[in-house]
């Protein structure tokens, strides 16, 4: 690769059009570096260029999120760069925004590598960590001496395609990825230390900060289960004989759907599980130990239900990821709803 | 309580005559072993295999590795409860074939065993690539259950691990170390200004083959207790689990239980470290608030100030692990966790199934759906029909070259929850 060739986004303070009173302008676009670009110029050397700036007022760019982004999407095609940054923003929430929604949109429309940078709790910085690489940066604009040199060389590595190190190393605002590394010492020394130090009362880092818990609060009860439409769904894995949609025995990555109409009791010919945390024995030898259909069959007879939904939904809860589980969640529940279902019951193993 | 271990280091395994250590070399007679196993006649046939390091070899599917150790001072013998009489044991002397180990391999469920590559990129992820392993290839008889012979190949191991271990009886050592703890009050007068703390020791026991046994007590069954750190080191504490391969605790783990190494390390300097709590991780509700408040009420009455606590598995014990770290926090004593994690094969998941704010000093051993993709190798002891079923495996795991595309959970040992590797992982 020669010279990278950039576009830079900023907006129309740091463009030295205005402040609040320009905030509305709409998106134009100049030759070469403007304002800040000159530090990132500086910091890139022989290595890249800014080709062009695009300006846009803050106002407009946030209150006309799809035209705004449309039009600057044109602007930064036309230039067809290696690399497209945007910002920093420091803590201007607007900007940020701005800067986040149209770095995204670079990478994912235009399949250019993009880069921006901001202070951590700028809105932008939660709206798209995961999605970019970002710099952290302080809150104003005085820290533009320090962040235009981190920005410029994260966003070589990125246009170039080279591994990017970790958050410490770079200087971005962590991603909320989890990545594996080899250490110098073994976990159990990493563990008698860092007790050593929270006896002592010294400052240590724990390896794996405790995340925000998402508890679902249950729906209101059921009044009148006689009338209710029932579905069943499992983590435990019973699936029809054979496992013809091949779910993993351990970190599912899909989910199976069965037809149940007329099924009255699952047994060693019809269902087994697929799970691949526990003693199968039990659960091939009558399914219905982890799927209770022959119970809900016996209570549709009896009028405590009003009837069973004709698919039940089946995955395997053993060690699959959240994310996975939420998607699989997402789709079950929205057919559960089109099919008219009143209720669920979850079953574990 | 005082153990000393002597290990004698063993720098190669061949087939020999007599079972014996001679020059850091381990011979072992086959026949001897083959008979030792077929004993058991829930045994059809066994196969004894060599796996050295370096070696383009791969092991599948693992059940459990064991370390020949054998006691020649001191009450009771190795493995006391299941092989010998169950005298309480920790004292005198043992000696350890220390870089040997017997390893078992056999389709138990054909989900929960692991994978052992000699050498190459997988080899980097267990600590039993760099051991002269003995293997057996256990074959059940004809209509066994699986559980029948998940009970049949850990005796399988056990009874091999200590018919090998008596090779080093009456070898000397290359290195005697000695590890010492005593009586709570004695300890604390002889340490008065150093804290206290201990080891909570949490056993796999969510049943229906993840199992562990204390004594030969199926630890399901117990309440938590107090044990010397020394008598875990003599095999009062076996594995008998099929759970994933990556964080499940084999037997060999437990004898070299790095936090009870890394306590005595540093005991009697930066803390006074008292002793073990055991503890179990089933599955009821009522098990999980019984063993969890009893751990709590033994870190308080011990006088602790702190205390490491350690998991095994994943998924529901993360629920006993919170409970455990947040009741032992509740009384005041400090606490460190160690754990693994499973944030998806991305890394963008949540990565245990439970959280508290108290557990603010955890320890991880990594990331288990990280993928990595395994070069074929030379020579497979075991069979490879299994990959793709493995916890950890999936459709076209195994491909047509013989290469492996897995999770690493499939590698046995790779995210050990009892700190035994140098691994972690960090925020990207």
């Amino acid at each position: 690769m020669g010279k990278v060739k950039v576009v830079h986004y900023i907006n129309q303070f740091f463009a030295g059009i205005g402040g609040e009173e320009k905030a509305d302008i709409k998106p134009e676009v100049r030759e070469g570096a403007i304002g800040p670009g000159a530090a990132l110029n500086a910091a890139f050397g022989d290595a890249a260029e800014i080709v062009a700036t695009v300006i846009c007022g803050d106002s407009y760019f946030n209150e006309n999120i799809e035209t705004a982004q449309a039009e600057v999407l044109d602007m930064v095609k036309k230039y067809n760069p290696d690399l497209f940054i945007a910002g920093p923003a420091f803590n201007a929430g607007r900007y940020g925004v701005a800067c986040g929604t149209i770095s995204k949109a670079v990478k994912d429309v235009l399949k250019i590598p993009a880069v921006t940078a901001m202070y951590p709790e700028n809105p932008g910085a939660d709206m798209f960590k995961k999605d970019l690489y970002m710099i952290e940066t302080g809150n104003s604009a005085a820290d533009m001496r320090k962040a235009a040199p981190k920005l410029a060389k994260l966003a070589l590595k990125v246009a170039k395609g080279e591994e990017i190190g970790s958050p410490a190393e770079e200087g971005y605002i962590p991603r909320g990825v989890r990545k594996n590394i080899f250490t110098d010492d073994i976990g159990a020394k990493r563990a008698v230390e860092m007790l050593v130090k929270k006896i002592n009362g010294q400052e240590f880092v724990t390896e794996y900060p405790m995340p925000e818990f998402d508890h679902v609060a249950p729906n209101p009860a059921i009044k009148d289960m006689s009338k209710a439409k029932i579905a069943l769904v499992t983590s435990g894995g019973i699936v029809v004989k054979g496992n013809p949609d091949h779910i993993e025995s351990s970190s599912a990555s899909k989910f199976g759907k069965y037809d149940i109409s007329g099924v009255m009791d699952l047994t060693a010919e019809t269902h087994e599980t697929a799970h691949g945390g526990y003693d199968p024995v039990y659960a091939n030898e009558d399914a219905d130990r982890v799927l209770p259909v022959d119970v809900l069959r016996d209570m549709e007879k009896e009028g405590k239900i009003g009837e069973l939904h004709r698919y039940y939904y089946a995955t395997v809860g053993n060690g699959t990821s959240v994310a996975n589980a939420r998607k699989f969640a997402q789709k079950i529940s929205e057919e559960l709803r089109a099919d008219g279902v009143d209720a669920v019951i979850l079953t574990s193993t | 309580m005082r153990l000393e271990l002597g290990k004698i280091q063993i720098k190669d395994v061949q087939f020999g005559k007599e079972t014996k250590v001679e020059g850091g070399v381990l011979y072992v007679n086959e026949e001897e072993i083959v008979n030792l196993v077929l004993e058991d006649e829930h045994i059809k046939s066994v196969k004894v295999e060599l796996a050295k390091p370096g070696e383009e070899t791969r092991i599948t599917p693992v059940k459990d590795v064991i370390e020949p150790r054998v006691k020649v001072e001191g009450r009771g013998g190795i493995f006391p409860g299941v092989i010998n009489k169950v005298t309480t044991v920790g004292e005198g002397r043992t000696h350890v074939l220390s870089g040997a180990a017997v390893v078992t391999c056999g389709k138990i469920v054909g989900f929960q065993e692991g994978i052992i590559d000699m050498s190459g990129p997988g080899a980097d992820y267990t600590p039993f690539s760099k051991l002269n392993n003995v293997c057996l290839v256990v074959e059940p008889a004809d209509g066994l259950l699986q559980h029948e012979y998940e009970a049949a190949v850990r005796m399988a191991g056990l009874k091999t691990a200590a018919y090998i271990g008596k090779a080093g009886a009456n070898v000397t050592p290359d290195t005697v170390e000695t590890f010492e703890t005593k009586p709570l009050n004695e300890s604390a007068v002889e340490y008065p200004n150093l804290p206290k703390v201990a080891y909570v020791y949490m056993l796999q026991t969510q049943g229906l083959l993840h199992d562990t046994y204390v004594y030969g007590v199926d630890a399901k069954k117990i309440v938590p207790t107090i044990l010397y750190p020394t008598e875990v080191m003599d095999g009062a504490i076996l594995s008998g689990n099929c759970v994933s391969a990556c964080d499940k605790n084999t037997t060999y783990h437990h004898l070299n239980n790095p936090v009870i190494q890394e306590m005595y390390a540093r005991h009697g300097k930066d803390f006074n470290f008292v002793g073990v709590i055991v503890t179990n991780e089933n599955v009821y509700l009522a098990d999980k608030e019984r063993s969890s408040n009893w751990t709590a009420k033994l870190c308080k009455y011990l006088g602790l100030d702190a205390a490491i606590v350690s998991q095994e598995g994943f998924g529901n014990p993360d629920t006993d692990l919170i409970m455990n770290c947040k009741k032992i926090e509740a009384e005041g004593v400090k606490t460190v966790i160690i754990t693994d994690e499973y944030a998806g094969r991305d890394g963008a998941s949540q990565s245990l199934a439970d959280a508290d704010k108290s557990a603010d000093a955890v320890v991880t051993g990594g990331n288990a759906n990280e993928i990595i993709v395994l070069p074929a190798m030379k020579k497979v002891i075991g069979t490879l029909d299994f990959v793709d079923k493995i916890a950890g495996g999936f459709d076209g795991s195994l491909r047509p070259d013989g290469s492996i595309e897995a999770e690493l959970q499939v590698i046995t040992g790779a995210t050990n929850e009892l700190g035994f590797n140098k691994m972690s992982a960090v925020t990207f």
